[in-house]
């Protein structure tokens, strides 16, 4: 029985998809991993957005424009005391994890030389992998990477064993998208620092359970998406260390990061402005600020023992049916359960899960090395959010079940 | 639900066109009340699809855009061109039958004049996306690109 730490009913009102149904049953909504659902509040500020001060920030000196700019900049500042950053420069919005993934690989080919190394996991999502593979190929650094064991973990004396004083940077997720692994980032970060490379954590998968501290963690970038922690798509957050971001050259050229400009020389704006180039997504910043307002109201400890006891059940639950296995059977993971059935494939269960109204992921959730790994097409991955129920895992776990009677 | 609609013999179609093919399938759907016993029939369908030989089991006749692998393999028997594919999905093998059944041992030049708006008639019209994960679109493109090869060579 799982003792609810917070009102689940409550919570679940906050959120008016979880109301809709799906192919006439209710939607069951277990693909929080891909997106989270937006609650009203974050909604709210999106509308009052458009219908009362919608205006371009930064520059206008009508009252519109600055009372945007204003709440623009509460936004960055709820983010800069959400990750406990030391200023509020050192939080650049971007329209995601990806973007700011790109930004920082584009800033280091201007550090690096033949022959250097980026260490990355084995663990990654392909937007952790290609931008450094095309880094490698604009300035002939070399690419290792962090074996990962069967258990879905990060082999950590092959990484040790991988460092060395020809690494620069290191790139690792916080929690692998696809299995929901836990990485001991304070590890990797800890020796990457001893040696003196620098370290980027993707947090995209971390951040809607986890309350990363970059200060304590002394990472020197993370990178997260809104719209994995109730906020909306196109817009995330950039953490750098002010050193560093000052280190970095501009990502793209346009209004909002420059001082000066002639046809001789333009002198680029001060942090953050320097790496926001152009009119940014405004609306979708504030709405972040909102989000994590929404998520720290219910507070992420609650969140992180609720999700725990969901996770535990949901995986006893579907471990009782024969054949199943569960992919990254460690403790320290997130509330993710990417599994498979004997001799079924992944799509057919998926397939069979939407017609009941139940929303999982299929596929390689674009991290083929790791699927390449275990040798399987694909899994079905279950991944779960504070408001999720008991229930909906017993309708998860009772539409597997006919799903493999339909299939067998 | 086995009972409900007892499989198609593929020889009896030999001699119907693709139209005539397609009306029969659709017949054969209207029959089902839920969702289920459509993927139920779709299920069984795709146990008896015409079995691809091992040796074009390769990558080059896979078919690109599906989350589960297809294979498709053509071949001309007279002026009529023949299909056989498999799937490692069974829902996948179940649409893919009922692209071959409609489209097997047809002449390459109806294959390629054929309508498939009876794919949305027999409720799949959620697998006619083109973004749609098992590639339904992706399949009938490739049917009909081997068509228009083999149209090539018997002209």
């Amino acid at each position: 029985m799982i003792q609810t730490v917070f009102d689940i009913l409550t919570i679940r009102k906050d959120f008016p998809i979880l109301n809709r149904k799906v192919n006439g049953y209710p939607l069951v909504y277990l693909d929080n991993a891909a997106t989270s659902q937006t609650p009203q509040k974050v909604i709210d500020a999106i509308v009052e957005y458009y219908s009362n001060y919608n205006a371009n920030i930064h520059r206008g000196v009508h009252t519109l424009s600055q009372e945007a700019t204003d709440v623009y900049e509460q936004a960055r500042q709820k983010i800069q005391k959400h990750f406990n950053a030391a200023k509020s420069h050192e939080i650049i919005f971007t329209s995601g994890t990806t973007h700011g993934i790109n930004l920082v690989a584009n800033g280091f080919a201007s550090f690096l030389k033949k022959g250097d190394e980026i260490i990355v996991s084995a663990l990654e999502h392909h937007s952790n992998i290609v931008p450094w593979q095309m880094l490698c190929e604009r300035t002939g650094a070399v690419l290792k990477v962090i074996p990962m064991s069967l258990d879905g973990k990060l082999v950590m004396e092959e990484y040790h064993k991988l460092l060395s004083h020809r690494t620069k940077l290191v790139f690792c997720n916080h929690v692998s998208n696809a299995l929901g692994t836990i990485n001991p980032i304070e590890e990797i970060i800890a020796a990457a620092h001893n040696i003196g490379a620098a370290v980027l954590i993707d947090g995209a998968q971390a951040a809607p359970h986890i309350k990363a501290d970059v200060q304590k963690l002394d990472v020197d970038f993370y990178v997260v998406s809104a719209h994995k922690m109730c906020g909306p798509t196109g817009v995330g957050m950039l953490y750098g260390k002010e050193e560093w971001l000052n280190k970095l050259p501009p990502y793209q050229g346009g209004g909002e990061m420059i001082a000066e400009v002639t046809f001789e020389k333009t002198t680029y704006a001060d942090l953050p402005h320097k790496f926001e180039a152009g009119t940014p997504n405004i609306c979708g910043g504030i709405a972040f600020g909102a989000a994590l307002d929404y998520m720290n109201a219910i507070g992420f400890d609650a969140i992180a023992q609720y999700e725990h006891e969901l996770l535990e059940y949901a995986s006893k639950e579907l471990l009782a049916i024969d054949g199943l296995k569960i992919y990254g059977d460690t403790k320290e993971k997130t509330a993710v359960i990417s599994f498979n059935i004997e001799g079924l494939h992944p799509y057919d269960i998926g397939s069979i899960l939407d017609k009941l109204g139940v929303a999982v992921r299929t596929g390689h959730h674009c991290a083929q090395p790791i699927m390449d790994f275990y040798k399987i097409p694909g899994t079905v991955r279950a991944s779960f959010s504070f408001y999720n129920t008991k229930e909906e895992v017993d309708i998860l776990v009772a539409g597997v079940r006919r799903a493999k009677t339909m299939l067998s | 639900m086995h009972g409900i609609v007892t499989i198609v013999q593929w020889a009896q179609n030999w001699d119907m066109s693709i139209k005539e093919i397609q009306e029969e399938i659709v017949d054969e759907f209207s029959m089902f009340e839920d969702w289920m016993q459509r993927y139920e029939y779709m299920i069984e369908l795709g146990k008896s699809l015409p079995m691809i030989k091992e040796q074009y089991k390769t990558d080059d006749n896979i078919i690109k855009g599906c989350q589960s692998k297809v294979w498709v393999h053509a071949e001309l028997e007279g002026d009529k061109l023949v299909f056989t594919a498999d799937s490692d999905a069974i829902i996948t093998k179940g649409i893919i039958a009922i692209l071959i059944r409609t489209f097997s041992n047809q002449k390459p030049k109806d294959i390629i004049d054929a309508e498939t708006r009876f794919i949305d008639e027999i409720g799949l019209k959620e697998h006619l996306s083109p973004t749609r994960a098992n590639g339904l679109v992706s399949m009938i493109k490739q049917l009909k690109l081997y068509a228009v090869a083999y149209q090539t060579q018997l002209n």
